[in-house]
């Protein structure tokens, strides 16, 4: 019975002081003042739990908020509410608008993430972690904690846990700087090193010293690694986009012999083919959007493949065996079709969108995140490689094409029909551009320059990996690709694509055919 | 399919042998040297607005044309009449520029002053290689030495190796784009993208005035007149005639004792050398340069205006140079947007139906009039 009355009473002073607490909220010392006072105010006001704090803070951010000596006011349009009292009123004729400086809005912007960390909204709460990461400091180190004990979804809960304990590194106690320190070891982010290198040089005591050291070795070692990574992984994507726009080079160059200089902007036909695309869908399904991609390959396979065989058929037939000739004449295609684009197009580039599942990355580490795009296309190359290996190899064409450029005249006396088949490689190897252009469109820009800029690059890749050669091409792209991005790292992108040029230009000196060099008799022609 | 022919391909549709003569040569140097001498005279005395004066903005454009011409006729002697077809000219070109370029940014800084485009980099002094561009013979020597040098030492390696054909096009593509892309950095020291310009004086001569515009005209004329007389003395010697055998069948020419390597280098460090000259003629008159000259597509004009001109001829580049870029000027005035369909046009037109350019366009009406 006594007990009973005991907690009773022990209930109701307990109300009495949170209500007590919540009177104690000075909105008037929030909202007026010195920014100093101000922010004091409300880090004390965010120690209460006082429900309406939150949109008080949210309508300071929002301008809403007027002062007078009398206390605040909420502006909503045409509505004046008196904050404290929590009742419509009029607004007094002395009121003022709060201003708030840079200093306080980012306080404000804390604040309101400080108390988001309660939301009931998983996002809110996200969103909350990731301001705090910024700008959290030891005052919020209760709030935080709270939140972090009572997060139930699990990676945020690991993110609270690092933030905690990166606020943790500057505690008093020993101990839970320690603590702190072994957490974030395995945290390897660029910006958990940062912050125990700065908490070492502040550090005196030493076994949070050695700790710390420990810590940053780990942390370093992870980055690094992360790092290396990503360079391979850069270097790959790079490889596959060369190879792919080297693919169809090494066939109608490779195999056929033909310069063919508009092949840069047959990718750049496959590219805007990828556009219209799009827009169809865009125009009249845009349900099914996501999927425009299953139309756009085989649509830019073919118009490029059609491009390629009409261009075959007007003027790079009529050059066979004269290939500085013929150099010529497709650099003035690669002109022509340049300004067509620009006519129908317009100069501007034009905006090609990810669907929905190529956009967004895989994040594997902290600071390595593996783009879908990029991971799509080396995909992407992988499997146009088998095919044109499948179709070089294993079909009826392949046959013919090898055929025809092994021994046109045998060929021809075998009834092979030598035109015809010198017409389908040659939209083969345009096709496969377009296809290369449909891959560019989903990671750069699409414009009527698109081709220029890899025209130089898929040539190299082509002769560095010797001609007629599809797994000298694919050697070729690789290297190329990972060695670019390898000295990117130390030279930056333009001094690494200069020392590549100029390597690549000593090593034909070397190895005037290639990597893969034809061998006997053919080797001469 | 280059693969399946015979290594020593004769296309004799481009042997001078089969060019009837068209035009003596010394009535070309009778035109050209009308040219230069007419034009400052049409310019200066007859009055504005009569029918026949020659406007300034025409004066520059053909001073212009005049420097596209000498280096059309650069490129005719290697790839014309050697057979190797460079779409590296413009950097020698631009590199002949930029080493005049130099000396005009410094003459217009003033003395001891950093060209502005350093003060706008914030640079407290000058980069090495620009220790001596205050002189203006070291920097003439630079329009010879720098694209000599690199012609020399490319072309060692690159003929040492034995890369002909599409190979050393290619290459040399791949080294204008680098060194486009070096010239496009602010750190290497040219300006940017920018490049130099704003020049005000060559040697205390402001180059604005219009009577230092008609000497360099007349300069740029002479210089031109002066190649042609060289690259025909060239072509009509021995030298040349091995060149031409070098463009016809190289492994001849060596199983006959002659080492092409030899010769190759010499007619390339020429070609490289007169490109350099109009580089920095050209500089002088047009007032930019920047790294857009080394762009792939300047390179391969150069050799669209000697394929239509005219081949394996010394008046068809000529030709071709100011054929080319006054439909050029004509097009960008009129209808810009038509003037790449008209170039790709000329391109294709010109390899497929006319293998002698204009030249031999002409010649075979002149034998369809006079049988």
């Amino acid at each position: 019975m006594f007990q009973r009355q005991l907690r009773h009473l022990l209930l109701a002073t307990l109300c009495l002081l949170v209500l007590q607490a919540q009177a104690a909220v000075s909105w008037r010392d929030i909202a007026a003042g010195d920014t100093d006072d101000r922010v004091a105010a409300l880090r004390n006001a965010l120690l209460e739990s006082n429900p309406r704090l939150q949109p008080f803070v949210q309508a300071l951010l929002d301008d809403k908020v007027r002062v007078s000596p009398a206390g605040v006011w909420i502006v909503e349009g045409e509505a004046v509410r008196d904050f404290a009292a929590d009742q419509v009123a009029v607004l007094p004729a002395d009121a003022e608008e709060v201003s708030n400086n840079n200093r306080m809005r980012r306080e404000l912007g804390v604040a309101l993430a400080v108390l988001q960390l309660r939301s009931p909204k998983l996002a809110q709460r996200e969103q909350a972690v990731q301001v705090l990461q910024e700008q959290a400091d030891i005052k919020h180190q209760a709030m935080i904690e709270q939140a972090w004990l009572h997060e139930i979804n699990e990676p945020l809960k690991e993110q609270l846990q690092t933030l905690r304990a990166s606020l943790l590194l500057d505690a008093p106690l020993v101990a839970d700087r320690i603590l702190a320190a072994k957490w974030l070891a395995a945290q390897g982010s660029p910006k958990v090193s940062a912050l125990l290198e700065a908490r070492l040089a502040a550090e005196t005591e030493p076994a949070v010293r050695a700790q710390l050291s420990l810590a940053i070795g780990q942390v370093k070692s992870q980055l690094d690694w992360g790092e290396r990574l990503g360079l391979l992984f850069a270097g790959l994507s790079l490889g596959s986009i060369l190879l792919l726009a080297a693919l169809g080079l090494a066939i109608t160059y490779g195999l056929m012999g033909v310069i063919n200089m508009a092949h840069g902007e047959l990718m750049m036909v496959g590219a805007y083919a990828t556009y219209l695309v799009q827009q169809g869908f865009k125009a009249w399904l845009p349900g099914l959007f996501d999927y425009y991609l299953l139309l756009a390959v085989p649509m830019a396979f073919l118009v490029t493949a059609a491009v390629g065989a009409l261009l075959e058929r007007t003027v790079v037939r009529w050059l066979y065996g004269r290939p500085l000739e013929t150099l010529l004449a497709t650099f003035g295609i690669s002109l022509v079709l340049m300004q067509a684009v620009r006519s129908l197009f317009g100069a501007q580039n034009v905006a090609v969108e990810n669907p929905a599942w190529l956009s967004g990355g895989w994040a594997v580490m902290s600071n390595l995140t593996l783009p879908f795009n990029r991971l799509a296309i080396i995909v992407f190359a992988a499997l146009v490689l088998g095919a044109v290996a499948w179709a070089l190899s294993r079909t009826r064409l392949g046959l013919f094409v090898r055929g025809v450029t092994q021994n046109r005249a045998m060929a021809s006396c075998t009834g092979v029909n030598t035109a015809r088949i010198d017409t389908l490689a040659f939209a083969l190897g345009s096709g496969i551009a377009g296809l290369a252009g449909c891959a560019l469109s989903q990671i750069g820009n699409v414009g009527p320059d698109l081709g220029q800029s890899y025209i130089v690059d898929s040539f190299l890749v082509v002769v560095t990996g010797g001609v007629g050669q599809l797994a000298g091409t694919v050697w070729a792209a690789m290297g190329l690709g990972l060695i670019n991005k390898g000295l990117e790292g130390w030279a930056g992108a333009v001094l690494a694509k200069i020392i590549v040029l100029v390597a690549v230009v000593a090593f034909i000196q070397k190895r005037p055919s290639g990597l893969f060099a034809l061998k006997g008799r053919s080797a001469e022609a | 399919m280059s693969a399946v022919l015979p290594s020593v391909v004769i296309d004799k549709s481009n042997s001078s042998l089969v060019a009837s003569r068209l035009l003596r040569w010394w009535q070309v140097l009778l035109a050209l040297w009308v040219i230069t001498m007419l034009v400052p005279f049409l310019n200066l005395w007859v009055p504005d607005g009569h029918w026949l004066h020659v406007s300034d903005y025409l004066v520059s454009l053909l001073g212009k044309m005049l420097c596209y011409a000498m280096c059309a006729l650069a490129l005719d002697l290697i790839w014309g009449y050697t057979g190797i077809l460079s779409l590296g000219h413009g950097l020698f070109f631009a590199l002949g520029g930029y080493a005049m370029g130099m000396y005009l940014m410094r003459e217009a800084a003033g003395p001891g002053a950093l060209p502005a485009f350093m003060v706008f980099l914030d640079w407290k002094a000058l980069p090495w290689h620009w220790a001596l561009s205050d002189s203006l013979v070291v920097q003439l020597l630079l329009v010879l030495v720098a694209p000599g040098l690199l012609a020399w030492v490319f072309g060692y390696f690159a003929f040492r190796s034995r890369i002909k054909g599409v190979y050393f096009s290619i290459i040399t593509q791949a080294l204008t784009y680098a060194a486009m892309l070096l010239f496009f950095r602010n750190e290497t020291g040219f300006g940017g993208n920018n490049g130099f310009t704003d020049f005000k004086s060559l040697a205390g001569v402001p180059l604005a005035e219009p009577t230092t515009r008609l000497w360099l005209f007349v300069i740029s004329g002479c210089v031109l007149i002066a190649f042609y007389l060289l690259a025909r003395w060239i072509v009509g010697s021995k030298f040349g005639r091995l060149l031409q055998a070098i463009r016809d069948a190289e492994s001849r020419v060596m199983f006959t004792g002659y080492d092409p390597l030899r010769y190759k280098l010499a007619i390339w460090v020429l070609s490289a050398l007169m490109c350099g000259v109009a580089g920095a003629l050209y500089v002088l008159q047009v007032g930019i340069i920047n790294p857009s000259e080394m762009s792939t597509a300047a390179s391969i004009e150069m050799a669209v205006w000697v394929a239509v001109g005219g081949r394996a001829t010394l008046v068809g580049p000529i030709l071709g140079a100011f054929f080319v870029n006054g439909t050029k000027s004509v097009f960008t005035v009129l209808w810009p947007e038509a003037w790449l369909f008209v170039l790709g046009g000329l391109f294709i037109v010109v390899t497929l139906f006319l293998p002698n350019g204009l030249l031999g366009l002409l010649k075979s009406l002149k034998r369809r009039v006079k049988p």
